[in-house]
């Protein structure tokens, strides 16, 4: 291994950047010209606009327009599509309700844009918004998740407030086994509502040249050619040749910058109505009201054994609730990125899923770091617990009895996916033994004397990311493939440039795909440039996200390699006079075999662009491009385990050790892969304890500022320790599997295995607050000490 | 936030008159808790009176029994003063307590009086040592000070100049902070003085009061176990997302034991 080849600790490239603000974020980016636009949001949950009055508003200084949901819609711009369409068990397709980018008529949602202002600065807009008088008529809003689909009908036509009505599995089978279990375990649980408060608030610069036609739109986005495609082909602002999406810098997505937003389109066309670029940038408190939010189930969850322990059947019942429209991905998130996973590590014959998909009058849900994965993880890790405490088994030995074997792969589960790979027990045991397993009744007695109720608990989490094998994506109902592609253009003077189609928001693509690439070349790393975020320059892609950039993305930049190293041996025998099939290729430098003779690939390069001793059937130019489309989903799997300390006075919950053995197959850079399980596992902390998005009964959101929506700090977590194993994805040419998701999978099951293991309860709902957490040991003790 | 003229007196008859003056004035301290509900358009004052140069204001003194602390000390000082750390220890700790680096380098004691936040730490303090706030007119005690929600004896154009402490034999703060804002959900300072003991709580009531049943026990016992059993009623407590009012009552107990342990072993 070199010092900045595959394996290699190299440090981020990209922080010296970032650190010293020297970033370039969407609103460092002053466009000519640019104007300012303020968006006027619903105060209503639900409700009927009945007039809007700008008079007052246009009249201000600076003020030059103000423009509904009503021009919108006469300038022909369309809705927003959600990209996945579900079937339903009946066959039929999912109901997805008008999602218009600027509401008119109706309002579903506290802070859903109806119009915006446009202003010479900021202030005026501002100003010019607060003029802006909107009367409403109010409606009965559907909040709660759990009465919703009795509720009144929110969308015209979209009965009972259902989406879908989704399963996936063999409900007979699954139901005659558990009637013929030895024991079973009923649980209902409640996957609560995240607010995924990326560092960055979205922001949108849209810029029309009337002389050419072009519009460009700069934004936070996660993939911008899907931003490009979905706003060209279903919102209809303009052709996908006639639209630029540029994506720079930003600051950190976990999900909520995938889709595409209504912000995005209306900047756009009020970019061209107005003829300046228009700029728009989220004040914090829109990004809690309208950034897309994440988990929100509900779920009865049963699981049979039998007489020995071993899983029989796993019957799940969920409700999902999509907030008020379905956002871009919002459908495939609690159905295919969640049923999907209820195999979990174990080997359970035996598998039913319902999700009812559920519109309240709440900002739209769609993925959040994991998407899907964490709330299966939360299912099964937590009904597995239980069960090993009702019937009396150690929760490690339960779980191991029923894990899948490495002698099993390629497995086929009953819920659509087959596993390439893994080693369940070796992580497992290397968590154990990391943990000191042995020692924890020692440790929860000295705790005990410093008035600490201390818990442990695990979770075996399974994950499939690397999305995704495109044919069975469209068969799944996706809008879009899920390949990706890449380019590596040697330049003439032998340094390189790649192009991703992924995109890097704070994963540190730059760094990892360089070393790929580098790597790949034998090429210096200095020498190796990454370039992504930029329809302009980039020539498709399709983004990041689902844990999918280096196993699917990276695999693009390998074949892509592979292309320039065939092409280059082909110049190189050339220049040596030998055949290709003499030339060896090693660390950069192509020899003969047998003999002295070598060549560098820079060399090559030099002469593929000044092409004078050269093979005349051959094209100049040193540069290929390639699409990888995976075979299969890649299975990141591990075990987490936490270790918790209750003050047994206040309620006051500490997670004072974790430990996280993850197999992301072959890691390509430690560090990085290290910091993604630390961000990821902070999150997971976050959900178990601190965070969660409540709306009040009229649908006012209340934790709608860091006031009371608890972010996670660094004195919240404990010091992380982290280790992998490796077994290497069996169907990409990295063999990775890929780490952004896992830390937020796996640990919010092992954070609450452990609470409830301290206090002695079956369960409680997340996130574990110091009240919640005083009341279950004022119940449990019928008084408090 | 709203256009507003700003003014930077230098003492104060020059501080009250400018505000007396103007349309809708809002005196300028730290700026920590005005500036954001200006951002957010919340309050929007015609005029900022800064403090910032009014040297009267400042300053952290000893005076026999007493320290006297100007209105415009920012907490980081409080937290790190030798003067402050030798006559009220746990004064320090409780400033270095309040929010992170940035608000405490700016926060003053004399904003976070005025302002009267119901879960804000000083006031705990205030009401413990029952201290005396001096303004431009008058003293006014702080049994007379705190009155209700975001509530204080300040009359209109009323600006507090210094703060003035009594100095106990000992005390000690307990502050449970709210996790997401880190202000105290309950906060709860006991003194300990020649002629009794003093308690203050913050956080858990409309404004910081003192805890006469917590008194009572302490009075004949300063320990924590004298305050087992000690009833607090919550009646017209606090309840929000983060604690109920029951709960909050329970944690006064709790940061009470906690502080006279504390306080013990000081
Ligand atoms: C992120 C954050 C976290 C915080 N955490 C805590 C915490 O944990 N605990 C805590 O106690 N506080 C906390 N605070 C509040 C902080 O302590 C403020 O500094 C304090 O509440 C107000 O003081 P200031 O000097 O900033 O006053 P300003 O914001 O300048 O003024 C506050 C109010 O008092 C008035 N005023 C100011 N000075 C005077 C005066 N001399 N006479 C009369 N009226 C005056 C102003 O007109 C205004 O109405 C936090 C604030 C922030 C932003």
């Amino acid at each position: 291994m070199s010092a900045t080849g595959i394996g290699a600790p190299v440090r981020r490239r990209e922080d010296g950047r970032f650190i010293t603000g020297a970033g370039q974020y969407t609103d460092d980016l002053h466009v000519e010209g640019q104007v300012y636009a303020v968006f006027l949001r619903s105060p209503y949950a639900r409700a009927r606009i009945t007039d809007i009055d700008a008079s007052h508003a246009l009249s201000g200084e600076g003020v030059l327009a103000v423009l509904t949901g009503d021009d919108m819609r006469a300038d022909g711009i369309g809705d927003i599509p959600c990209g996945w369409l579900v079937k339903q068990k009946d066959g039929s397709d999912m109901v997805s309700a008008p999602h218009p980018p600027l509401a008119h008529t109706f309002v579903n949602y506290v802070g859903e844009p109806y119009a915006l202002v446009v202003a010479k600065t900021q202030d005026a807009a501002r100003h010019a918004a607060e003029r802006v008088h909107t009367d409403f008529e109010e409606l009965q809003p559907v909040i709660d998740l759990a009465t919703a689909t009795d509720s009144v009908e929110i969308h015209e036509g979209v009965r009972h407030n259902l989406a879908y009505d989704w399963e996936l599995g063999d409900r007979t089978a699954t139901e005659q086994a558990l009637a013929d279990a030895a024991h079973v375990v009923r649980l209902d649980l409640v996957n609560n509502r995240l607010i995924p408060n990326a560092m960055e608030p979205r922001a949108a610069i849209g810029r029309y040249d009337a002389a050419t036609g072009e519009h460009t739109l700069y934004t936070t986005s996660q993939n911008p050619h899907l931003a490009r495609l979905i706003l060209s082909a279903f919102v209809g602002i303009a052709p996908e040749h006639k639209l630029r999406v540029v994506a720079p810098d930003v600051g950190g997505g976990f999900g909520s910058k995938i889709f595409v937003y209504a912000e995005e389109a209306a900047v756009l066309w009020a970019a061209r109505r107005l003829r300046c670029p228009v700029k728009w940038t989220a004040e914090r408190a829109e990004s809690f009201l309208a950034d897309a939010h994440g988990r929100d189930h509900l779920t009865h969850v049963e699981l049979g054994l039998n007489e020995h322990g071993r899983f029989v059947a796993l019957k799940v019942q969920t409700s999902a609730n999509l907030g008020a429209y379905l956002s871009t991905f919002a459908s495939s998130v609690p159905t295919y990125l969640y049923g999907t996973l209820l195999a979990g590590q174990y080997k359970t014959p035996n598998i039913y899923v319902e999700v009812h998909g559920v519109y309240t009058n709440t900002a739209p849900v769609d993925a959040y770091r994991g998407a899907g994965r964490p709330e299966a993880t939360y299912v099964v890790e937590r009904v597995v617990e239980v069960a090993a405490r009702e019937i009396g088994k150690d929760p490690a030995d339960l779980r191991r009895m029923n894990m899948i074997q490495p002698g099993d792969f390629p497995y086929e589960t009953p819920v659509a996916l087959t596993y390439d790979t893994g080693d369940y027990e070796k992580s497992l045991d290397r968590a154990l033994e990391l943990i000191d397993y042995a020692g924890f009744s020692a440790r929860r007695i000295e705790a005990r004397q410093r008035g600490c109720l201390r818990g442990i608990g695990m979770s075996c989490y399974i994950e499939a990311c690397g999305l995704a094998p495109s044919q069975l994506a469209i068969q799944l109902g996706a809008g879009v493939g899920l390949y990706e592609s890449g380019e590596v253009r040697m330049n003439p003077t032998g340094n390189v440039t790649v192009f991703t189609g992924t995109h890097s928001h704070g994963q540190g693509h730059e760094t990892t795909f360089a070393q790929v690439v580098s790597d790949r070349l034998g090429v210096p790393f200095e020498d190796v440039e990454v370039v992504h975020g930029d329809t302009g320059r980039v020539e498709f892609g399709l983004g990041t996200y689902g844990s999918r950039s280096l196993a699917v993305g990276g695999s693009a930049l390998v074949k892509a390699s592979d292309k320039v190293i065939a092409k280059a041996r082909i110049i190189a025998a050339h220049m040596m006079d030998v055949g290709a099939d003499d030339v060896t290729f090693d660390g950069g430098v192509f020899s003969v075999r047998d003999s002295n003779r070598s060549m560098t690939i820079q060399e090559v390069a030099f002469a593929a662009y000044v092409p004078s001793n050269y093979p005349l059937d051959l094209e100049p130019g040193l540069s290929e491009k390639a699409f990888y489309d995976p075979e299969n989903f890649t299975y990141p799997a591990g075990t987490h385990i936490a270790e918790v300390e209750i003050d047994a006075d206040t309620g006051v919950v500490r997670v004072v050790d974790f430990v996280a053995v993850d197999d992301f197959g072959h890691v390509i850079n430690p560090l990085i892969v290290e910091g993604q399980v630390h961000g990821g596992v902070a999150q997971g902390l976050g959900q178990a304890l601190l965070e969660h998005g409540r709306y009040d009964d009229y649908g006012q959101l209340l934790t709608g500022s860091y006031m009371d929506y608890c972010m996670p700090r660094a004195d919240d977590v404990p010091q992380f320790r982290v280790d992998t194993t490796t077994t290497p994805c069996t169907h990409n040419p990295l063999g990775v599997k890929g780490c952004g998701e896992a830390g937020a999978i796996g640990s919010p099951a092992a954070i609450m295995n452990a609470v409830t293991d301290a206090l002695g309860v079956r369960d409680l709902t997340m996130p574990a607050t110091s009240e919640k957490v005083w009341r279950a040991i004022r119940g449990a003790k019928g008084g408090i000490r | 936030m709203y256009p507003f003229n700003y003014h930077k007196p230098s003492s104060v008859d020059e501080a009250v008159s400018l505000f007396l003056d103007a349309e809708d004035p809002a005196y300028l301290s730290g700026g920590m808790t005005l500036i954001p509900t200006m951002k957010q358009r919340l309050a929007m004052p015609t005029d900022l009176v800064d403090l910032s140069g009014v040297q009267a204001m400042r300053g952290i003194e000893r005076q026999d029994q007493k320290l006297v602390l100007g209105a415009f000390t920012r907490h980081a000082e409080v937290a790190r003063s030798e003067v402050v750390a030798q006559a009220i220890p746990a004064l320090a700790h409780l400033a270095g307590l309040i929010g992170d680096n940035q608000v405490r380098y700016r926060g003053t004691i004399g904003g976070s009086v005025a302002n009267s936040d119901p879960a804000a730490d000083y006031p705990a303090a205030v009401v413990a040592l029952g201290a005396e706030v001096v303004t431009n007119k008058r003293t006014i005690s702080s049994a007379d000070y705190f009155q209700d929600l975001f509530e204080t004896a300040l009359e209109p154009g009323e600006m507090i100049v210094r703060i003035e402490l009594p100095i106990p034999r000992r005390a000690a703060y307990r502050k449970f902070p709210n996790p997401a804002s880190r202000y105290a959900v309950v906060g709860v300072m006991v003194a300990q003085f020649d002629n009794g003991v003093q308690v203050g709580v913050t956080g858990a009531g409309p404004c910081a009061f003192r805890a006469s049943t917590l008194e009572a026990a302490l009075a004949a016992d300063l320990r924590p176990e004298a305050l087992a059993g000690v009833d607090i009623p919550d009646a017209g407590f606090n309840a929000d997302l983060h604690a109920s009012a029951e709960y909050r009552a329970h944690l006064v107990g709790v940061m009470a034991r906690r502080a006279v342990a504390d306080l013990l072993a000081s």
